[in-house]
């Protein structure tokens, strides 16, 4: 998508998903006060312009691999709403068929690797799937997300030499919504600069607005090119903020609920775009309207879907510890 | 005064080696740290340095010997002064030692000859020679076998490469991979970084995505930096995924002690590995089982531990060294049959084995000797058979005692042939400590072939 000349239609492509992505985790946080989904969740709110812009750019074939706050990159990279909350929910039409849970969804055919639950693993992962791209010369990229938080773990910075020493198309994605768990940055990083952690192993990096989807999709194109171009890794560091809690059992008493608001009402990426689509394309009320509807519809059929869907066969138990 | 220079050892397992080249003639002066000679091993070439100034009077050894034992003399040095000297005698007598070891050679030469066409790895010819041959019985080191189990399916399958630390250009740290380099080149036969937890990692994503990486490991007491790639990450992505993402991979390199390198080098990760679900383990014995079970490894679809052993590396067999060996995953070898006691091993717990069935024979034992070859999935179907017949085992295995294979295989037998044991099961392991530095410590903390035929007296309720 050349994001010079944005039409309409994929301006609404991009408002469906973050809207998507938004009511879906509404949704599931609901079924977790209900007792429907268990274990950890983490929720993606706040976060959607980053996943949404970069699935936008991305071309057949490329990969994504990220931690435990998943939902958000299944949805962008067009995995089903339905099986997605099926998994989440523990049951058989789940992606994992209920084995893998919040944190542990996968899908080839989308090239979604995971969903990682070991803080900073999917970085060396990632690099390794860049790899297997110049292994196998198919130009492909694969875009490695982490948060802050993660950045500061060894095997990432382990993973940023051989990617640069071997020239791997891959895009690190440094989401940083500034608090790792209940960690501020400043608390836990001597430096707040994360676009700027590549530049001992020479990986160029930018500090993009994670807030805004039409900013994320330029940069990431960018980035993309460097890394199909033959070049190596490229970092980009998404400003952004979350929400809710770093999970849901996080009563996120290290930031004021004011600061949180503040950031809703003055940097909501779906409020950002929104008003571009009225400003630039004239949307109505009547058609934000429509497509509440049509998501809210979408959400429901996934919940529902995956209510009644049956727990795994006990059998399941036993089967795919290895495989044929 | 006389001084004579020894062949030095490069390594603590060293017991011989070659002089490659010799860098100094009689009349040469020489200072200390002056390169006088080339000693090669076939895990390495060292330079060789003086540590004596003066005149070299004699090469006592010439260029190109093979097999010279450490400490054997090598060349006489003239220098001035010092203690110790040395009867001129004494000097003669050794030298002629060292020549009735040329002629005791030059004897089996003939054998020598056929070892050397297996051994030299360099001959890349030789190798592919070897390959055509079905059902080609010759003597084979653990270490050609593992080379050649490595060449082989890298022949047959584009998708396997190998990394690791020194696996190129240096040719290996213990020599495994040499010659893959020049055959295969640099995209398939990757120099690391000393980074394993990051390389290992990468490499997992790497089989996630479809192809085939052999990760060797420098030794597996590195491994621990990447445990949890190896854990969290290869074993458990199978069954997370609903079956959807497998992780065909091999992590391979010495593991267990080798000799004299203290704690952190020398341990048997065995039963740490073994104790996971989505991993298999294997620990081969013998070059046979080497090479046929790493090819299995190889082809596997899932995460296999392939635990080798720097002792055994130099170690000769005779092996069927045909390129369609391919041994399979999970089946113990019935070494060798007896009624008498089991004895169930693995690794280099079978090479104490056979030292001590050697001493049980002589004792009148007849002892069934079981290689497991697999550590998991453990083959309990020969286990028992094989308890049934002789109603008493033990284990042997060189690993810690507490949650050793051992103790497992003991509880599992029984379990399952409880009626059938005349005595309870004895692990024959290491000792519960730290591995020690100091040569008799070390002696004392490892099995012996003394321990197993206590053992076995013990289950046979002997004296």
């Amino acid at each position: 998508m050349n994001m010079g000349v944005t039409s309409k239609k994929q301006l609404l492509e991009l408002y469906h998903k973050m809207l998507l992505i938004r009511r879906f985790e509404e949704k599931a946080g609901q079924l977790y006060g209900m007792g429907h989904i268990g274990g950890f969740c983490h929720l993606y709110i706040g976060q959607e312009a980053i996943v949404v812009g970069i699935d936008s750019i991305k071309k057949y074939g490329d990969q994504n691999i990220t931690s435990y706050r998943d939902h958000g990159h299944m949805l962008a990279c067009g995995m089903d709403p339905k099986m997605v909350m099926a998994e989440l929910t523990g049951r058989s039409t789940g992606y994992s068929k209920g084995k893998g849970g919040s944190m542990h969804m996968f899908s080839k055919s989308e090239g979604f690797y995971g969903g990682h639950g070991i803080v900073g693993a999917q970085v060396p992962l990632g690099a390794g799937i860049a790899f297997a791209n110049k292994y196998k010369k198919n130009k492909r990229v694969c875009f490695t997300y982490f948060g802050e938080g993660a950045a500061n773990q060894g095997q990432v910075y382990e993973a940023f030499n051989m990617a640069s020493l071997w020239k791997l198309p891959v895009v690190f994605v440094i989401e940083n919504n500034q608090y790792a768990m209940g960690t501020s940055m400043v608390r836990a990083s001597s430096t707040e600069e994360m676009f700027a952690r590549g530049l001992a192993f020479n990986i160029p990096g930018k500090a993009v607005n994670g807030m805004n989807v039409l900013d994320v999709a330029k940069d990431a194109s960018a980035a993309a090119d460097h890394c199909r171009s033959g070049k190596g890794p490229f970092i980009l560091e998404m400003k952004t903020y979350r929400y809710r809690g770093h999970s849901m059992s996080d009563p996120a008493k290290y930031r004021t609920r004011e600061e949180v608001q503040k950031i809703r009402e003055e940097k909501d990426p779906i409020d950002t775009l929104r008003s571009l689509l009225i400003k630039k394309h004239k949307i109505s009320e009547k058609e934000f309207k429509a497509k509440d509807a049509e998501i809210k519809a979408i959400v429901t059929e996934a919940s529902d879907f995956a209510l009644n869907s049956p727990e795994p066969d006990i059998q399941e138990l036993w089967t795919d510890v290895y495989a044929d | 005064m006389k001084t004579e220079i020894l062949m030095p050892s490069l390594s603590p397992t060293m017991e011989e080696g070659s002089l490659a080249k010799w860098y100094v003639s009689p009349g040469d002066n020489v200072k200390p740290g002056d390169i006088i000679a080339d000693i090669e091993t076939d895990k390495a070439l060292m330079e060789y340095e003086s540590i004596e100034e003066g005149t070299i009077v004699e090469l006592v050894v010439k260029e190109g010997t093979e097999n010279i034992k450490v400490n054997s003399l090598i060349a006489i040095i003239e220098t001035e002064g010092g203690e110790g000297v040395k009867d001129e005698n004494n000097v003669v007598t050794k030298k002629d030692e060292v020549l009735d070891i040329n002629k005791s050679e030059e004897v089996l030469s003939a054998e020598e000859e056929v070892r050397s066409v297996t051994a030299n790895l360099k001959d890349e010819k030789t190798i592919k020679q070897e390959v055509n041959q079905n059902e080609s019985i010759s003597e084979l080191t653990v270490r050609e076998a593992i080379n050649s189990a490595i060449a082989e399916e890298m022949r047959h399958n584009e998708d396997v490469f190998l990394m690791g630390e020194e696996v190129g250009e240096y040719q290996g740290a213990y020599k495994v991979s040499q010659g893959l380099l020049e055959e295969f080149g640099s995209d398939r036969v990757i120099d690391t970084p000393i980074t394993e937890h990051g390389f290992t990692g990468l490499a997992i994503g790497a089989a996630f995505a479809g192809i085939r990486p052999i990760v060797e490991f420098m030794t597996f007491n590195f491994a621990m930096q990447a445990l949890d790639q190896i854990i969290n990450s290869a074993a458990k992505t199978n069954y997370m995924s609903g079956g959807q993402i497998n992780c065909p991979i091999v992590f391979r390199g010495p593991n267990g002690a080798a000799a004299r390198v203290a704690a952190q080098h020398s341990q048997d990760f065995a039963s740490l590995y073994a104790s996971i679900p989505g991993l298999k383990v294997i620990q081969p014995f013998s070059a046979e089982d080497a090479k046929g079970l790493l090819k299995a490894a190889i082809r596997e679809n899932n995460p296999v531990i392939f635990l080798e052993n720097e002792i055994l590396y130099g170690k000769s067999f005779q092996a069927n060294i045909s390129s369609n060996l391919v041994i399979p995953i999970g089946k113990a070898k019935t070494v060798s049959t007896g009624d008498d006691v089991t004895i169930i091993s693995y690794g280099i717990g079978m090479m104490h084995t056979l030292e001590a069935d050697k001493k049980l024979k002589e004792l009148g034992i007849n002892a069934e000797i079981i290689d497991l070859r697999t550590i998991r999935p453990i083959d309990f179907d020969t286990i028992i058979d094989s308890v049934k017949k002789t109603n008493r085992c033990i284990t042997v295995e060189e690993s810690f005692p507490v949650c050793s294979i051992g103790s497992y295989v003991g509880s599992q037998i029984m379990i399952r042939a409880f009626d059938y044991l005349d005595a309870p099961v004895l692990n024959c392991t290491g000792k519960d400590v730290p591995m020690p530095y100091a040569e008799n410590l070390e002696k004392a903390a490892l099995i012996t072939s003394d321990e197993i035929v206590f053992s076995v007296k013990q289950v046979l309720y002997k004296d």
